[in-house]
C-alpha cells in the first residue's frame, strides 16, 4: 500500500520529500561542496572532471553542466542546495528562480514587483491551461 | 522563575540581510520594507529581553544532507554566522544561553520532543536576518540567543500540531526556570513564497493575511492546518510558515495584545510578513 502523497498534483512543483533526497543525495552532496572557495576553484577550472568524483548518475551530471535547474530538482536536487551552483557562476537568485519559470529575469522581477504569480489556476495540475 | 514575555513572528529573506550589508536600505525598492520595521525596532528597544528563543530554519549551510535533525536546539556559549557562499554577513557573533538551553532541552526531551542537542553550528540568515530587522545594525547583539531550527526542508516537515504543542513545551520548560529572565520566543520564516520549479514566483497575499488573522485569534484552528494547504496556497517554501506555529504555542492561553503587524510584497522571490504580540497578564 502506497503512502499517500497528496502533492504530486501542485502543478510546476516538486516535493523535495525523502524519496527524492535520497534519488539526490550526491547531486546535493555535490553542491554542498561548493560552499568551500577551493572547491569552486576546481569546479571553475574543470566541470566535468569535478563532477565525475561525485557518485552522481550521467543524468544528473548533464543537467548540472546545463545549468538546467528543473531537470537538477527532477533527478533529486533541493533549490537550497543548487542555489550554490548559482552563488559559484556569480548569479542571483533572482536569475536562478527565473531561468525555471522560462522568464527572463526581467519579466521575473516585475511579476513579483506585481504581486508575484497568482494562485488562481496554479493549484492544482488539472487546472493548468 | 523566567516568563515569556512576547513573541515575534517575521520572514527572514536572505535578500533583506544582502540590503542591509550593502546600505541598499533607502533604496526605493526596499525602503517600504525597513520602513515596515521601524516601529518595531522602537518596540524592540523599549522591550528587549534578556534572552530570545529564535526558531528558524537552517538553508542547506549548516546541516548537508548528512544529518538532518527534525528539531534541533542550541546548547553553546556562542555561533558564528555562516558562509552562504559570498562570505559571512557583517553581523555580530550570536551569545548564546547554554544553561537555559539545557534547561529546556531537559524538560523538552522528557515531555516527548525528541531534539537534537547542538554544540557547535554557524548560523545562517535564517537567523540573523531577524535580528538585523528588530535589533538594527549593532556592534554586538543586545541579549543572548537560543537557535533552535527546525527541518522544513526536507519533507515530510513537522505538522502544524506539533509545532505548536512543542511550543507549548517549551513555555511550560522556560516557566520552570529559577532564575526570573524575561524571554522572547521568535518564529521566522514564510510568509508565502516558492522558489522552484515552473510554478516559481508564487505569492498569496490573501491567504497570508487570512494567516496572521488566525494566528492571533485560532492558532488552535491554525494548528491542525494540513501541509498540503501550505504548499498549494503558499508555495513549496510556505511550509516554513509552520514554525511560527511553535512561537505562538509557547504564547499564553489569553489572546495576546498585538503590538504590530507589518505585511509587504516582495522581497525578492517572498512575501514579507510580520507580527509582534505580547502576553497579556
Amino acid at each position: 500500500m502506497a503512502l499517500d502523497k497528496p502533492y504530486t498534483d501542485v502543478p510546476g512543483t516538486t516535493i523535495f520529500d525523502a524519496d527524492q533526497a535520497r534519488r539526490g543525495y550526491h547531486l546535493n552532496q555535490f553542491c554542498m561542496s561548493l560552499m568551500k572557495a577551493e572547491n569552486r576553484e576546481r569546479f571553475k577550472a574543470n566541470e566535468r572532471a569535478y563532477l565525475d568524483e561525485w557518485p552522481m548518475s550521467e543524468e544528473q551530471k548533464q543537467a548540472v553542466l546545463a545549468r538546467d535547474l528543473n531537470r537538477c530538482i527532477e533527478l533529486g536536487g533541493n533549490i537550497y542546495f543548487l542555489a550554490k551552483i548559482g552563488a559559484t557562476d556569480g548569479r542571483s537568485f533572482q536569475f536562478m528562480a527565473a531561468s525555471m519559470t522560462g522568464m527572463t529575469q526581467e519579466e521575473y522581477a516585475q511579476m513579483m514587483i506585481k504581486g508575484g504569480r497568482s494562485p488562481e489556476g496554479n493549484r492544482y495540475s488539472s487546472e493548468k491551461k | 522563575m523566567a516568563t515569556i514575555t512576547s513573541s515575534v513572528y517575521t520572514s527572514h529573506v536572505p535578500a533583506i540581510g544582502a540590503a542591509l550589508d550593502l546600505g541598499k536600505s533607502n533604496e526605493p525598492y526596499w525602503q517600504p520594507v525597513f520602513a515596515g520595521y521601524e516601529p518595531s525596532k522602537a518596540w524592540f528597544n523599549e522591550n528587549t529581553p534578556d534572552v530570545i528563543f529564535l526558531v528558524f530554519n537552517d538553508h542547506a549551510t549548516a546541516f548537508s544532507l548528512d544529518f538532518i535533525p527534525t528539531f534541533a536546539i542550541g546548547c553553546a556559549a556562542s555561533y558564528a554566522p555562516a558562509d552562504e557562499g559570498w562570505g559571512p554577513r557583517p553581523v555580530p557573533v550570536v551569545k548564546g544561553h547554554p544553561e537555559l538551553a539545557a534547561h529546556i532541552a531537559q524538560s523538552v526531551i522528557q515531555d516527548d520532543f525528541d531534539l537534537t542537542i547542538i554544540n557547535k553550528m554557524d548560523v545562517d540568515h535564517g537567523l540573523t536576518v531577524p535580528l538585523s530587522l528588530l535589533c538594527g545594525q549593532r556592534s554586538e547583539w543586545p541579549c543572548s540567543v537560543i537557535p533552535f531550527a527546525v527541518n522544513v526542508v526536507q519533507y515530510p516537515v513537522p505538522s502544524g500540531r506539533r509545532c505548536f504543542n512543542l511550543g507549548r513545551a517549551i513555555r511550560k520548560a522556560i516557566e520552570l526556570y529559577d532564575e526570573p529572565l524575561k524571554v522572547q520566543i521568535w518564529g521566522t520564516g514564510g510568509m508565502s513564497h516558492q522558489l522552484q520549479g515552473p510554478r516559481a514566483g508564487l505569492i498569496n497575499r490573501e491567504w497570508d493575511n487570512a494567516f496572521l488573522d488566525r494566528l492571533i485569534a485560532d492558532p488552535e484552528g491554525l494548528a491542525n492546518m494540513p501541509h498540503i494547504e501550505y504548499v498549494r496556497e503558499a508555495g513549496s517554501e510556505g511550509i516554513e510558515l509552520v514554525m511560527w506555529l511553535i512561537a505562538r504555542g509557547a504564547m499564553g492561553d489569553q489572546t495576546p495584545r498585538v503590538a504590530r503587524r507589518f505585511y509587504h510584497v516582495p522581497a525578492s522571490n517572498t512575501a514579507v510578513g510580520h507580527l509582534i504580540l505580547e502576553n497579556v497578564r
